[in-house]
């Protein structure tokens, strides 16, 4: 079965009902997506497929045959984001890191409170209360396009 | 690391045994589900995996419908509004059409989970998994909202009001999928009200939908998590029409309703929000 993830091909021999989250970890050995809940309500497990959020604790392989996935690795360690995260206290315990970043990223650029809020919903922070992670998009809005490729330079706050 | 070892041994373990099909045409589909049953239709699966994680998934056959591209279509038809059964909540969301015709149901699906919820999570899959906490079954209640039922056989047409028998049971049969939902032209004002621990993410304590139609008609009134399915409001609904005060509608509610005490409130509670909801609604409605 064929998906591209972080823009390359990957050839997975795996039961089409394996959850998308252990593909990813087991298959791909990309161990920076976590599981937090397993039933939809932490979002830690976050990635984009399609360039859209999803949980993929909850998304059968077979399901994502075809689709482009983007996972915490993709951002290549650079992304703005990133950077935005690490500087301003975005991230504390890191659990919930790796998908508060992409959901962040599926917000596109200059995202307004109201959007964070709405669009980060489905992805719970217990250490820093949202503010800092708030903080931290809006820095890396600062100078960023919103692109995956951005320069990283281009995030510091 | 024994830990990591036997989580993953319990994740095999919950799919080694199990057998996926995945048919590309909606003719297809409908002929596994006659001659190769039972098999568990899956879509968007935010429900469905919740309970293969939790290893309370029964059946061992399933049917991928997601590359089935005719259910996911919106469009109209004469005075009504068909609704793919794959539609998910952020299409639904995203619609000009919806949103025109049936803002209730935008308003239901932006409460629905998160943002990754939304992405995935389908209309046929809420009205096929029969929860009575479903958000968007009130609305389509209130909207007197058709079931269009595909099987090899052919089609069935049911009200959703008369689409559920009891606690999760319909009479959707074993060989029948979930195609679409038709919503006839809603005339009036319409409202929708969640109440949850949050907006994002809760199940629903008690979710209500209604229509105040603007011709004199009595509204049309519908809620969930108040009863073993998703209820519309007969008694109350005339009562309001025929002029009775609020408080009268509301006793004539609770004895329309049955909720019940479980992890997420009280039934004293889920009555005091049923009441203050309709309340609210007329208030609403009378001031406009």
């Amino acid at each position: 079965m064929t998906l591209t993830v972080n823009h390359q091909r990957a050839r997975v021999h795996a039961h089409p009902m394996k959850r998308l989250l252990d593909v990813l970890r087991e298959d791909c050995g990309l161990t920076g997506t976590k599981e937090g809940c397993g039933e939809g309500e932490c979002g830690a497990c976050t990635v984009l497929m399609d360039g859209q959020p999803i949980n993929s604790c909850l998304v059968p392989l077979a399901q994502a045959r075809g689709a482009r996935i983007t996972t915490i690795e993709g951002l290549g360690g650079r992304h703005p984001l990133q950077r935005a995260f690490a500087e301003q206290g975005g991230a504390q315990c890191g659990i919930c890191t790796p998908g508060m970043i992409l959901a962040a990223v599926a917000l596109g650029p200059r995202p307004s409170l109201d959007r964070m809020r709405v669009g980060l919903a489905g992805n719970l922070c217990r250490c820093t209360g949202y503010t800092a992670i708030y903080r931290s998009i809006r820095s890396a809005s600062r100078g960023s396009t919103g692109s995956l490729t951005t320069n990283a330079r281009e995030g510091r706050g | 690391m024994l830990e990591k070892a036997v989580v993953e041994a319990t994740m095999q373990g919950l799919i080694s045994h199990r057998t996926l099909l995945e048919p590309r045409r909606l003719a297809d589909a409908l002929r596994m589900l006659r001659d190769e049953g039972p098999l568990v239709p899956m879509a968007g699966c935010t429900d469905l995996y919740v309970a293969l994680n939790f290893g309370t998934l029964r059946g061992t056959r399933f049917l991928d419908l997601s590359r089935l591209a005719n259910l996911r279509s919106i469009d109209v038809r004469g005075v009504v509004l068909s609704v793919g059964a794959l539609v998910t909540y952020t299409d639904i969301i995203g619609s000009p059409l919806i949103r025109r015709r049936v803002p209730m149901l935008c308003a239901a699906a932006r409460e629905i989970g998160g943002v990754q919820i939304q992405n995935r999570g389908t209309l046929g899959g809420n009205v096929a998994n029969a929860s009575p906490a479903g958000d968007s079954l009130p609305v389509l209640a209130a909207a007197e909202a058709i079931v269009v039922l595909l099987s090899a056989s052919g089609e069935r047409r049911v009200p959703l009001t008369a689409f559920y028998t009891g606690y999760r049971t319909s009479v959707m049969r074993p060989d029948e999928l979930v195609a679409a939902l038709e919503i006839p032209k809603i005339r009036g004002r319409q409202w929708f009200r969640k109440v949850g621990t949050r907006a994002a993410q809760s199940i629903s304590k008690v979710v209500m939908a209604a229509v105040a139609p603007n011709d004199g008609e009595p509204p049309r009134i519908a809620c969930g998590s108040l009863a073993p399915t998703v209820v519309r409001l007969p008694r109350t609904e005339a009562a309001l029409g025929h002029g009775a005060a609020i408080s009268e509608a509301q006793r004539t509610l609770l004895d329309e309703i049955a909720p019940i005490d479980d992890l997420r409130s009280s039934a004293e509670y889920r009555r005091r929000v049923a009441v203050n909801l309709l309340a609210r609604f007329w208030t609403d409605f009378e001031r406009a």
